[in-house]
Parts: structure tokens; C-alpha cells; sequence
């Protein structure tokens, strides 16, 4: 029976379905087979958890007996760090989003994908973007809620969304670094080093751990032209309930900055890493 | 070609592409017809994979032009690839997903509606034997359970044109020959199939046509019933001694070149160096025994056969398909391959 239908090449074509359809179809099946893997081997999932949960529980810890009044706004130190590690849970997640991609490339998926008549080549970075955008959202909403169990608070409200949006601001622009890096570099051994190198003084040289006033003048102003201290901040006056755009949250060494002003760097920084990693991925998608 | 009247549905012209200081393709040009089954064989370094990687648009020719089904494969990259199923020589597989959650992915990068996509894995799920473990996961896959699953991913549009990157490597008899089945059959179903391959008996099982490529140009092509009949004559193989001396093997040579009705004789270096002929006939062989008598040449072993492919081969480059794979393994740069598959 299904021989000859098996075998034979296909003879009239059904009616060609929109762009947009072939688009969507193509971008989601390829964002399953990355929700599928994470599905099977959740480890990603997990330790992406457990890691900020562990800095979370020791540092705040670490600093719980600090005395009051020495931070600004007078907050305890566990409710000053709770910002910090959420923004570091999205921004470590996002930093990963390359490595799926560098798989592919080294064994030969990519080559599979490329074979494939797809609408648009770029529906393998969006579907890279989407995944990784949801991980990164669901783990740092569990440490947020680890961080409400400890007593670290929860933004209301509009702050809540503040504290969302910011997180997709932050995690879109360290995709693009992240994809970049992962078609520029020439295999997953360099590319683990460089993320592994990276994590960690990124995240010591921001607002994550301690503010700039503690901070000698160099690392002051590391920290402040940190893109994650961009996000660290809103999100730190949001928990406060004190978010308004027009606020000063961050007070750098060459000027005081709004919650607004934080937001737009962000934004200008995703859109200007996207942009600038483009031709990149023309030239190695096309 | 007078079984195949209808245009071409592969026409490469001129393909020439280089790899650093590497020239893998000097002008690669041939025409697969429609409902052919057409066989590109060379040893591993010749440029087989680089000219289906450039037919399937994975990588851009430095000149030259591709056509599929009409299409200007260059200009028109998508529609050529709804055109073509692609086998590739490493089975890139996602150990994680099932064999039906790979081929479910496959079908929707190649936009097939639902009902098509699920008829048609049903299909080729039974076609190639796949039922039993299509819902497991690809890492538990044998070679040959994979090489399948590649098959049947590179079938499941129907496209009509098939290509298969060095698809019997590393499988076993088994699973090879009944590969081979399968593509014949969808040979007779009217695919039209390109396979690349270093096995001569491969090429020789199926193709309908093939085309030597070596050192990155044909350089010969027609069937295989065509390639040897115009080799003409039979060829004899002669060995002096079982390893023989080079000064033992010049002695036959210069004796047996003036010998009536040798056309050709020469020195296998890596076979020991035994001696080939080309004769005209049956009657040729005694006349050598003579000849290697009177000189008191002693002789190992005489063997007389019909033109393979493998003369045909050894007639267009000089050295044997062994000789040229092995010169190849010698002088393989993984690295450098590697860099090369990868985007």
C-alpha cells in the first residue's frame, strides 16, 4: 500500500501558506526540540536554580548581622541582595543561550537546519531568543520567591511588571552577546571559557553584592557602566515600592541616573548588540 | 543518454571552490538526469562532499552555477531546497528527542501540513522498518537504525531529487545492501538520486551513471557499462614475485611493452609492485607466458579479468582507488575538515 506512495516524488503542490504561517511553524518546532531537551535533561533548569538560591541563602546570611542604617535607604542586606541575584540568575541564563547553538554547529545540526527551506534562517536565533528568554523568566521568578520565603519582599503590583520587564531587557542583550559569541568562537570548549570567565566578575563588579559607595573609584566606575547594574537598580526600587521612571536609582561616579535612563540603556544596549551581531549571522546563516 | 530524453534535473556547471591554499574543486561540471541514480565516486579529499554541499546551498561555490529542477540554486536558494532531501555523510542526530520527534521537526521545517506530516512518517516508518523503535530515543539508534532515520528525514517532502553523502559507511552488510534496495527502489519510483561514494562495488551495484572525481575535476563519466566497454581490452595482472623487486618489475615491463597485443603495461608501486596489463585477448596471455619463459622471469601469479571500474579509474588518474584512498588517509587533516562542516 505505501510503497508506491512512499517512494514516489510529489506531484502537485498543495497551496502555499503565508509567510508569517511558515515563519511560525518553523520557529515554534524548532523552540519545542529546545523545550523537549531542556524536558529530558532538566539539570540546565535545576542548576540554574540552585546556584543563585545557594548565593542568595549564604550571602544574605553572611551579611544578616551587618549594622542597620548601612546601605542606602537603610534596607537589611538580605533585601539590598535580592535584586542582585535575580538580575544574576536572568543574566546567567542568558549567557548560556549560545550553547545549544555551538552544539549544533560542531555536530552537524545546523547543517540539518540549513538544508531546510525555511522562510527565514533567523527563525533559528528567534526560537534560541524565545527559549531562553522563558527559562530565564521561570528561573528568576523561583528565586524571587525563594527570596519572598526569606523574607526579602515582593514587588507589588506595577512593580512587578517593572521587575519583568527589566529582566527581558537585560536577558535580550546578553542573548545577542551570547549567539554572537557562539557563531564567532570555534567550538564549546572556548565558548564555556569565555562564559565561564565572564560570570563571575560581571556580576562582582556591579551593584549586585554591594553599592558603589562601598567601592574604591576604579571598581566604582566598572560598576558603573556595568549593564547589569542598569537592570539591578530599577529592579532594587521596584522592591522598594519606590519605582517612578524619573527617580535617581543609581548614583555613578560621572553623574546620577533615573530608573528611566536605566531602562534606555538597556534597551539601547540590546537593540545596538543585535544590530551590531547581525552581519555576523548573515554571513555564517546564509 | 538515450534512456533519459528529459532535461537535466542537476545540471552543475563549472563549480570551482578553494579552501585557504587548498583548490578542492578546479571546474567541476555534470548532468543528472531525471530518474537517475547517479553515482559520484572518487576517494575521500577528491571534493565529492564539497560538491554536495554546495549542490544542497550549504556553501557557496567560488564560481560556477547550480541548477535543480530549473531552479538557479543560487539565486533561488529556498525554492531549490524544496526541491532536494539531503543524506549527509556524518548523521548529525539529536540524541535527546525520538526518531518521530526528529522527523515531526523535519516536517515542519519543510512546512508539510499535519495530516501530510503524519501520513508521511507513518509511511516511511514502514517502509524503512522503523517502527519498532522510531519511538525511542536516537542515542539508543545502531548505525544502521540512524543512517535510516537520516533517510527517511531527507524523504519526508518527497522531494525530487535525493542526496546521499557516502550513505553506506560504516553500516553493515546487512543494512547496506538493503539501503541499496530502498534507493532502487525509489530510483524505479522516479527520484532522481546523486550519491557520492569511495566504494567502487557501490557504484558499480547502482549507479545508472556515475562521474570520477579527482583531484576537484571529472574526469570521467557515462555508465558504468559504457566507461569500461570503451577501456576495451581485458586486463591481466602479473606477478613476477609475491613482493616483487622494482628492478624485477622494470625487467617485465620492458619485456612484455614490445610483446604483440599488450597495449599498456604498467607498475602498481603499492601492490607489490605487480604488473598491469592491458591485452587485447585471450591470446595474449600465452604469448606472455612465452615471453617471461625465454627470459627466465619467474611468475608468481597471471590473472586475467574484464575492465572494472576500478581500471576505469586506474585508466583516468594513474593509481588504483585503494592507492588513491590511501594516499588520502595519509594526507587527511581532521581539523581542517572539521572546520570546514562546520557554519
Amino acid at each position: 500500500m505505501t510503497g508506491a506512495t512512499a517512494l514516489a516524488p510529489a506531484l502537485a503542490p498543495a497551496p502555499a501558506p503565508s509567510a508569517l504561517a511558515e515563519l511560525s511553524q518553523e520557529t515554534l518546532a524548532l523552540t519545542k526540540r529546545l523545550f523537549l531537551q531542556l524536558q529530558r535533561r532538566p539539570s540546565t533548569l535545576v542548576a540554574g536554580i540552585l546556584q543563585p538560591l545557594i548565593w542568595l541563602v549564604l550571602f544574605g546570611a553572611l551579611f544578616a548581622k551587618a549594622p542597620a542604617g548601612l546601605l542606602p535607604g537603610g534596607v537589611s542586606y538580605g533585601r539590598f541582595l535580592g535584586a542582585g541575584v535575580i538580575v544574576f540568575t536572568a543574566f546567567s541564563a542568558a549567557l548560556n543561550a549560545g550553547l545549544p547553538v555551538m552544539f549544533d554547529r560542531e555536530f552537524g545540526f545546523l547543517n540539518r537546519l540549513l538544508v531546510a527551506p525555511l522562510r527565514s534562517r533567523f527563525s533559528i536565533v528567534l526560537a534560541s531568543v524565545l527559549y531562553i528568554t522563558s527559562l530565564s523568566l521561570v528561573q528568576s521568578l523561583a528565586i524571587m520567591g525563594a527570596a519572598w520565603a526569606l523574607g526579602y519582599g515582593w514587588p507589588g503590583g506595577a512593580g512587578l511588571l517593572v521587575v519583568l520587564g527589566t529582566l527581558l531587557l537585560l536577558v535580550a542583550a546578553v542573548t545577542a552577546l551570547s549567539l554572537g559569541l557562539a557563531f564567532a568562537l570555534p567550538g564549546h570548549i572556548e565558548l564555556i571559557a569565555v562564559i565561564f570567565v565572564a560570570n563571575l566578575p560581571l556580576l562582582f563588579a556591579s551593584t549586585a553584592l554591594a553599592p558603589i559607595s562601598f567601592m574604591p573609584s576604579w571598581l566604582g566606575w566598572l560598576a558603573a557602566l556595568n549593564p547589569l547594574t542598569f537592570a539591578i537598580e530599577p529592579i532594587r526600587a521596584a522592591y522598594l515600592g519606590q519605582f517612578s521612571l524619573t527617580r535617581v536609582v543609581l548614583e555613578a561616579p560621572y553623574g546620577n541616573l533615573t530608573a528611566g535612563q536605566c531602562l534606555l540603556v538597556l534597551t539601547l544596549l540590546s537593540v545596538g548588540l543585535f544590530l551590531s551581531i547581525r552581519p555576523l549571522l548573515d554571513r555564517k546563516l546564509s | 543518454m538515450e534512456r533519459y530524453p528529459g532535461p537535466a534535473v542537476i545540471r552543475l556547471e563549472q563549480l570551482s571552490k578553494r579552501y585557504g591554499s587548498v583548490q578542492a574543486l578546479a571546474g567541476v561540471s555534470l548532468e543528472v538526469p531525471a530518474g537517475c541514480l547517479y553515482g559520484l565516486l572518487g576517494p575521500n579529499g577528491a571534493g565529492k562532499t564539497t560538491v554536495l554541499r554546495i549542490l544542497c546551498t550549504l556553501l557557496a561555490p567560488d564560481q560556477g552555477a547550480v541548477t535543480i529542477a530549473g531552479i538557479n540554486a543560487l539565486a533561488e536558494p529556498r525554492l531549490a531546497r524544496q526541491q532536494l532531501g539531503y543524506v549527509a555523510q556524518e548523521v548529525a542526530i539529536d540524541k535527546i528527542l525520538t526518531g518521530r520527534e526528529l522527523l515531526e521537526l523535519q516536517a515542519n521545517l519543510y512546512h508539510l501540513p499535519r495530516a501530510q506530516r503524519q501520513r508521511r512518517i507513518a509511511e516511511l516508518s514502514e517502509l524503512l522498518s522503523m517502527d519498532a523503535w522510531l519511538d525511542r530515543r536516537c542515542g539508543t539508534y545502531s548505525g544502521g537504525m540512524r543512517r535510516r532515520l537520516d533517510l527517511a528525514s531527507g524523504l519526508l517532502h518527497s522531494p525530487a531529487v535525493l542526496v546521499l553523502d557516502e550513505p553506506t559507511v560504516g553500516l553493515d552488510i546487512e543494512s547496506r545492501t538493503a539501503l541499496w534496495q530502498v534507493l532502487q527502489q525509489l530510483r524505479d519510483g522516479g527520484t532522481t538520486i546523486l550519491l557520492s561514494s569511495h566504494y567502487l562495488e557501490e557504484v558499480d551495484a547502482l549507479a545508472d551513471r556515475l562521474a570520477i572525481l579527482d583531484g576537484g575535476l571529472v574526469i570521467a563519466e557515462g555508465s558504468p557499462a559504457e566507461l569500461k566497454r570503451n577501456l576495451g581490452g581485458d586486463r591481466v595482472t602479473l606477478r613476477v614475485r609475491e613482493f616483487a623487486s622494482p628492478q624485477e618489475a622494470e625487467q617485465a615491463q620492458r619485456l612484455l611493452q614490445g610483446c604483440k597485443g599488450v597495449r599498456q603495461v604498467v607498475i602498481n608501486r603499492a601492490q607489490g609492485h605487480a604488473i598491469n596489463l592491458v591485452v587485447d585477448g585471450d591470446e595474449v596471455l600465452e604469448r606472455l607466458r612465452q615471453q617471461l619463459s625465454e627470459a627466465s622471469l619467474p611468475v608468481f601469479s597471471l590473472a586475467q579479468s574484464r575492465p572494472s571500474l576500478d581500471d576505469v579509474y586506474l585508466q583516468a588518474t594513474g593509481r588504483t582507488l585503494l592507492d588513491a584512498e590511501l594516499a588520502a588517509v595519509a594526507s587527511r587533516d581532521p581539523k581542517a575538515e572539521k572546520k570546514q562542516a562546520m557554519r
